[in-house]
């Protein structure tokens, strides 16, 4: 099929492209191989893949949509490819990151050096919801703060890649990386015999390999895990369902699971077992009515006691959520540097911090050219994107940022690299971030070599969330020749 | 295994038992409308008896027709019995169990309740209704050899086995208790025509007309029916049949577990008390009064089931 009918000069950095008709190095093979595919095959396939989705139940579920509980998240067939150069840098710069973000955090919770250096604001912690006083003093088993971390990266041109979001505390879209490949590989078996494409397929292992790795003191012989779901309505089940059963571990509710003895047990048909490591992906202030939101049933009571006393590794751990706050991420480049001595590898996006006057009055001059987000918004929702919005919604934000201007922070308006997608009127570039998944135990940091995709099937949207509508991609590494 | 996964696994297959014993019903009461259209609607009613929903059914309806019953088994939400709240609430547990499922398994049930909301969606005919309920047999069977060809024999399995057959013999039992009086020696029409198909209706209810004739040489009678469906484990609806498979599942799980459970001792009194009470004893005695008390002894073996496994806290 013919491919590369872009319109001369490309505004964005193409994956395939570039800013021209050229096509780039790690998509020349690649290439080769789909303009030798008949497009009705593509059509087919695409399908199938849709079908296989829907069979295999690789469903999200959307809040408060009751007609649309479980969503299939749109999955497109056109890989993004990454060449094993790129990937090099890549994985410095984040594993640079990930051992800044320990650090900080073991500091934060610890003597507070940085903030005694005066190299960021203590108000930026104390005032925040996110540092969690409870786990000053506490030592994590093997020190390790973010066991999973899935940075968000985009890139603008050929050597400029940025940290979008650090994602330290409960990151998901893994089983989708994962899936994606099973799919491609279902799909398009040749493809794979004529491009060195890196495996991922063992994320499962590493991450349960990493897990044992933070095993607590109490913990005798081989250790026990459990991954923690909020339960069978949560937006992400399906990845919580899927990574326990990858790893053979048990998948439990905080209702599985009370004190006994001084250990976290989960209740099974012959009576109560202790747990060692449980990797939760239920928030902080969920986590145990205790000692949090005495409101929530999705914890366990007790847990964190039990944590402090070394009974159990929770994993990420407690009070993460600090690292990865957006009023914090400006300062990121300073954290970098504080704790490695060195300058970062991976930019950071500027970032306007609207607590401050200036920064505010600029925000507010500029409104229709910014991103603006919320300091603990997620999933796309509760920002404004200034050059897709009309004068009404500008308006309505003015309002709202005016009313509360330390909830907000402001960004440029990025221009995000596009990949082609399969329309019906044949290729067409869409907007693509990155997210690596990266494991952390006291031995190392592993940086699977690829990640999700994710791409905003709307022409022109910049949002890749997919509770706004996005989709994804299968991400290849290439090996080295 | 985690009690909550035990839950799941039995009360998947509960709903899944349920969602073909539904079915199976639809079908029967269908045959029976058409072929006696005079008492359609008492035979209507005696569907939902079974069901265990007339009652409900009378909050919002104030007769037995074909439609309004179909559609109360089809599709009600308000039913917990219709063939769209089963397979929902089945598919449900097994989204909360999958860890414990083969991936055929899950894809099984997943695909039933796929298919089933497409023949929903789908239904505009009675004839549509015939591929409908066809297609839930088929969906059925497919669940059910997944689950035999490709699960472990473990615990995972046992109670799977445990919940299949625990709503199996309650439904036998209830399809016989509907219509008891038909099957009475005092019933003043024996052998008439009306009665024949009363006993066929039975039979075809519990998916035994065939073996039935095949066993009895075309004999119709109802002490033989009531032998049959209580007694013959040869028979795989057959009350004997399920607690035979259900104090085996529990031997089993002694044998893995290590301890007996007194869920195991009443299965065990239970199967007895079956075996030793004849059809002759039980239909002198009251064939009503005996299968009240089974569905009550039959409940009070779930709920120490889901007890001893630790279901809840």
């Amino acid at each position: 099929m013919r491919v590369g009918e872009m319109a001369e000069g490309n505004k964005f950095f193409d994956e395939m492209h570039g800013f021209d008709q050229a096509i780039r190095a790690p998509y020349q093979v690649f290439h080769e191989l789909l303009s030798e595919i008949d497009p009705a095959r593509l059509k087919r396939q695409s399908n199938k893949a849709e079908e296989f989705f829907r069979k295999t139940g690789i469903t999200f579920n959307v809040y408060g949509e009751a007609d649309a509980e479980e969503r299939l998240i749109p999955f497109d067939l056109l890989p993004r490819i990454i060449s094993a150069k790129e990937w090099r840098t890549l994985t410095k710069g984040i594993e640079q990151r990930i051992k800044a973000l320990n650090a900080f955090l073991h500091d934060i919770y610890h003597r507070q050096e940085i903030l005694r250096a005066g190299r960021i604001p203590a108000t930026l912690i104390m005032e925040n919801d996110a540092f969690l006083a409870q786990m000053v003093g506490v030592d994590p088993p093997g020190g390790i703060y973010t066991h999973i971390v899935g940075t968000d990266l985009v890139r603008t041109g050929p050597d400029d890649f940025f940290v979008l979001e650090d994602n330290a505390r409960t990151p998901s879209g893994v089983s989708y990386m994962l899936e994606n490949r099973e799919t491609m590989l279902k799909m398009f078996p040749e493809l794979f015999s004529r491009v060195g494409v890196e495996t991922i397929s063992d994320y499962p292992s590493l991450l349960r390999k990493s897990l044992a790795a933070s095993a607590p003191m109490a913990c005798q012989g081989k250790p026990t895990i459990a991954v923690l779901t909020p339960g069978v309505h949560n937006s992400a089940y399906y990845e919580h369902a899927f990574l326990a059963d990858q790893m053979g571990v048990e998948l439990v509710e905080g209702y599985d699971l009370k004190v006994v003895d001084g250990r976290i047990c989960m209740r099974t048909t012959c009576g109560f077992e202790p747990i060692d490591v449980i990797y939760r992906r239920v928030d902080d202030e969920y986590l145990d009515p205790l000692n949090f939101n005495p409101d929530s049933l999705l914890g366990v009571p007790g847990i964190f006691d039990i944590y402090r006393a070394g009974g159990i590794s929770i994993t990420n751990a407690p009070g993460t959520g600090i690292s990865d706050d957006k009023a914090l991420y400006s300062y990121m480049p300073e954290i970098v540097e504080f704790y490695t001595g060195q300058k970062p590898i991976l930019k950071n996006v500027e970032t306007w911090r609207c607590s401050e006057p200036s920064s505010l009055q600029y925000v507010l001059e500029n409104l229709a050219e910014l991103v603006v987000k919320e300091v603990h918004g997620s999933g796309g929702y509760g920002m404004l994107v200034g050059p897709a919005a009309n004068k009404a919604e500008i308006e309505t934000f003015r309002r709202k940022l005016k009313a509360n201007p330390a909830n907000y922070i402001a960004q440029p308006t990025l221009a995000l690299s596009t990949v082609p997608i399969l329309t019906d009127a044949g290729l067409a570039p869409r907007h693509v971030d990155l997210r690596p998944f990266v494991l952390v135990s006291p031995q190392s940091i592993d940086v699977v070599p690829g990640g999700l995709t994710r791409v905003a099937m709307k022409e022109g949207s910049l949002v890749v969330n997919s509770s706004q509508g996005g989709g994804t991609k299968d991400t290849w590494v290439l090996s080295d020749e | 295994m985690l009690g909550r996964t035990a839950s799941g696994l039995f009360w998947m297959m509960r709903y899944l038992e349920r969602f073909e014993n539904t079915a199976r019903l639809i079908d029967a009461g269908f045959r029976m409308s058409l072929t006696r259209a005079r008492t359609a609607e008492s035979e209507w009613e005696s569907v939902l008896t079974t069901a265990g929903t007339r009652d409900l059914y009378l909050q919002s309806h104030d007769r037995f027709s074909t439609r309004g019953v179909t559609e109360f088994l089809i599709a009600d939400r308000d039913n917990p019995s219709s063939l769209f709240r089963s397979i929902a609430a089945a598919r449900e547990n097994a989204r909360m169990t999958r860890t414990a499922l083969t991936r055929d398994v899950w894809e099984a049930i997943n695909e039933t309740w796929l298919q089933f909301k497409r023949d929903h969606a789908a239904l505009r005919h009675r004839t549509d209704l015939q591929d409908l309920l066809s297609s839930v047999r088929q969906q059925s069977a497919l669940v059910r050899g997944s689950i035999n060809g490709t699960m472990l024999r473990n615990d995972i399995f046992r109670f799977v086995i445990l919940g299949a057959m625990i709503e199996r013999a309650d439904n036998t039992a209830r399809v016989l208790d509907t219509k008891y009086y038909v099957l009475l020696p005092s019933s003043a029409s024996v052998g008439s025509s009306l009665d024949i198909v009363q006993w066929e209706m039975i039979l075809r209810s519990a998916s035994a007309e065939r073996s039935f004739h095949w066993l009895y040489g075309g004999e119709i009678n109802p002490a033989a029916i009531v032998d049959f469906l209580i007694h013959d484990v040869r028979l795989p609806r057959s009350i004997a049949y399920c607690y035979d498979e259900i104090v085996a599942t529990l031997e089993a799980l002694e044998l893995e577990y290590g301890k007996r459970t007194p869920a195991h001792d009443l299965a065990a009194s239970h199967e007895a008390h079956i075996t030793s009470s004849t059809s002759d004893v039980i239909v002198g005695s009251g064939l009503h009064e005996f299968l009240i008390d089974l569905i009550a002894r039959n409940a009070a073996l779930s709920g120490q089931i889901e007890q001893d496994y630790r279901f809840s806290n």
